[in-house]
């Protein structure tokens, strides 16, 4: 076998000629105008794609949590092999983390000693290999895709990888981001590199403007109801147009967030100065008189004008109305108050049969049982307000259990400065500390069989909840709204109480 | 990894659109740190019911399904999170070969990088496989082509590097870790 490597290898040098040399430039190359998605993958290029091998990529950032990277470490370890660049690695700890506090002790309540392995494995590879870990102790622990933007590390221009499907919530910044497996995150700590076949672009317009009281988490389930849950396989989709323009940096989190459930490798929004005052001031960035030139810098990260994309939809945002999800995958989206479409197939019957709900009728009125405020699409600061907007000076239904779970530490801060904690609490929700929690049912945060979660993350998957869990999928408006109504309710009905 | 060039095996077909990785495990089994012996969980809220006892009704419990190494699953196999765990599940649970004909970009990549064959074939082909379940196909890796029963063949595509890798058993590893001197270049050039 070590044979037949080298022999490959050595063929393979022979075609390697870098696509970002000096000798591509003054040719054809040059004079194609490109995508900003092709701007990112050329400058990024080790070694460019042949017949016979992927592209070598290098990555500028790789995040790792406690979850999809053990074994990674493991390889490394099997092969006596080092972290080639751990100052371009960032590891926090959130997926089997617990979100209630520790005791007096220290002792913090995992779901089994399996998970608390889990994490202590995390923390001696970092220390092993000098990567900077958010630990308990730290001021930024926090969800993985929340703590990226928030210290500043996720930059517009980089190449970002995580071993997590959301890593494409960092292409809001303008960064090509995206999600990999175990053993490419051990190519890329033994190498900082990544083989990639190059992906198809997809232009996704949002012209015109959204109406009040919809937001990012609206629009981003209407793109997917109408790209249907495979519509972006094999793409990277870049976010464009007036309604983009106009999202704040969380909305476009939000958006990018859920790029990868129509099935599309990445999403991508060209930066512009509401990134650049977003990031302003954060941690990693470069500050004082480093910052003008980092910003020219990334300016330059922009499409040209006339480059043509693989594939282009448009979208009219005057049509985006408040939506949830129905079924059991995130394509299967409607008005709150339109009536369910008749199933189409065996899938969509499968899915009415699952969520026990009925064609015919709105989801608008249906019983619910949890609300979850979390996960890396909608736990961020302005996620929280818009929950608590909603919350304040009401109570939740009796029935119904809510928990709202900041994205990081420092959102628990923030959150905590503004009283929003207070005004959750007085509305009988719980108020958690950071970490994944509901959304991906790992940590011990679950609803029971047959319940029926409005859930402000991104996946409505059969148990991912919780086994025999229906999921509804909502932006935190709607999910604070159906929590205080008891049942799957307008957001907007809520609002307009208050303002009347 | 070990060389894959051909094998024949009977399929086993789960004909739902859309299977998502959470479905064919579930999140609450990847607090574990090693690769192996998830095939247990494999499928497991479809195979098992809240009780623990197994689902008769369920393909992958039926006497017959023992033994079969290809899985033909209906369109966007693989999709949702992109957890390696997945096809590691799905090798450990005696698979070695899944057919569809659309599969997430994460878990082929995934799966192939495992040595688990994950192939897409055309729509006729593909609603045609998934009519016969339990027909012994031969895959030929070398080749590029399912052969059915009849001497009929399905060709599918396969990258030269993934396909030359799979052959060869190579680590791609070992050849990314070869172009040490280009990702040194790289980052002399932008320091
Ligand atoms: S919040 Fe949910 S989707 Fe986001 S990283 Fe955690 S588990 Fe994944």
């Amino acid at each position: 076998m070590q044979l037949g490597v080298r022999d490959e290898n050595l063929r393979f040098t022979r075609y390697l000629v870098p696509e970002n040399s000096g000798a591509r430039h003054g040719n054809l190359a040059v004079m194609k105008p490109r995508t900003l998605f092709e701007k990112l993958w050329d400058a990024h290029l080790v070694s460019s794609q042949i017949v016979e091998a992927p592209a070598l990529l290098y990555i500028d950032l790789h995040l790792l949590h406690e979850v999809t990277s053990p074994q990674a470490f493991a390889e490394l370890r099997r092969r006596g092999l080092a972290v080639r660049c751990p100052q371009r690695t960032l590891a926090t700890l959130d997926h089997s983390t617990p979100t209630l506090p520790a005791a007096a002790d220290g002792h913090r309540p995992y779901v089994s000693d399996k998970a608390r392995r889990q994490v202590a494995e995390l923390r001696n590879n970092c220390r092993t290999h000098g990567i900077d870990l958010m630990d308990f102790d730290s001021e930024h622990r926090g969800i993985v895709h929340v703590i990226g933007p928030e210290l500043g590390a996720t930059q517009p221009g980089m190449t970002i990888v995580c071993g997590d499907s959301h890593t494409s919530t960092h292409g809001a910044f303008g960064a090509l981001a995206f999600g990999i497996g175990t053993t490419e995150v051990g190519h890329v700590l033994a190498s900082q590199c990544l083989l990639q076949r190059k992906p198809k672009t997809l232009a996704v317009h949002v012209v015109g403007k959204l109406g009040n009281g919809v937001g990012a988490k609206d629009l981003i389930l209407h793109i997917i109801g109408k790209l249907g849950m495979a519509g972006g396989t094999g793409h990277v989709i870049e976010y464009r147009g007036e309604a983009i323009r106009a999202l704040t940096m969380e909305g476009r989190m939000t958006v990018c967030n859920m790029s990868i459930e129509a099935g599309a490798r990445a999403g991508l929004i060209a930066a512009d100065e509401t990134t650049f005052a977003w990031l302003q001031g954060r941690q990693r960035v470069p500050n004082g008189s480093a910052w003008e030139p980092c910003v020219d810098r990334w300016r330059q990260w922009l499409g040209d004008e006339d480059a043509v994309f693989d594939r282009e939809i448009s979208i009219d945002a005057a049509e985006v109305v408040p939506n949830v999800t129905w079924g059991t995958h995130p394509g299967m989206v409607s008005a709150i108050d339109a009536p369910l479409p008749a199933p189409r197939d065996a899938l969509e019957r499968r899915a009415y049969d699952y969520m026990q709900i009925e064609a015919g009728k709105p989801l608008a009125g249906t019983a619910v049982d949890v609300v979850f405020v979390g996960s890396c699409t909608n736990s961020r600061l302005l996620d929280l307000r818009e929950a608590a907007a909603i919350l304040h000076g009401r109570r939740i239904a009796r029935h119904v259990r809510m928990l709202v779970v900041p994205g990081s530490a420092q959102i628990k801060r923030e959150a905590e400065r503004e009283g929003l904690h207070q005004v959750f609490l007085a509305a009988g929700a719980e108020w958690r500390e950071p970490g994944c929690s509901m959304c991906i049912a790992m940590n011990g945060d679950m609803a029971q069989p047959g319940e029926l979660v409005v859930s402000t993350s991104n996946r409505n998957f059969e148990g991912r909840q919780g086994r025999g869990v229906r999921t509804v999928l909502a932006s935190p408006a709607t999910a604070a709204a159906c929590a205080v109504a008891g049942y799957v309710v307008d957001p907007r009905a809520l609002a307009e109480e208050v303002a009347a | 990894m070990k060389p894959l060039t051909a094998f024949r095996s009977r399929t086993l077909v789960l004909p739902d659109s859309n299977i998502d990785t959470d479905r064919i495990i579930p999140a609450r089994f990847l607090t574990t740190t090693v690769r192996k012996g998830l095939g247990r969980y494999a499928f497991n809220d479809w195979r098992y019911r809240a009780d623990g006892s197994a689902d008769l009704e369920f393909v992958l419990n039926r006497p017959d399904a023992r033994d079969c190494q290809i899985l033909i699953a209906g369109r966007n196999f693989g999709c949702g999170s992109s957890r390696e765990h997945a096809p590691w599940a799905l090798l450990d649970a005696g698979f070695r070969a899944v057919i569809s004909s659309e599969i997430a970009d994460i878990f082929r990549s995934n799966a192939l990088q495992n040595g688990l064959l994950a192939l897409v074939v055309l729509e006729a082909e593909h609603s045609w496989l998934l009519k016969h379940p339990g027909v012994e196909l031969a895959i030929d890796v070398a080749g590029q082509f399912i052969e059915l029963p009849d001497g009929g063949r399905i060709l599918f595509e396969l990258d030269t590097f993934t396909r030359n890798s799979l052959l060869q058993g190579m680590d791609q590893l070992d050849f990314i870790l070869s172009q040490r001197p280009a990702i040194e270049a790289y980052e002399q050039a932008h320091a």
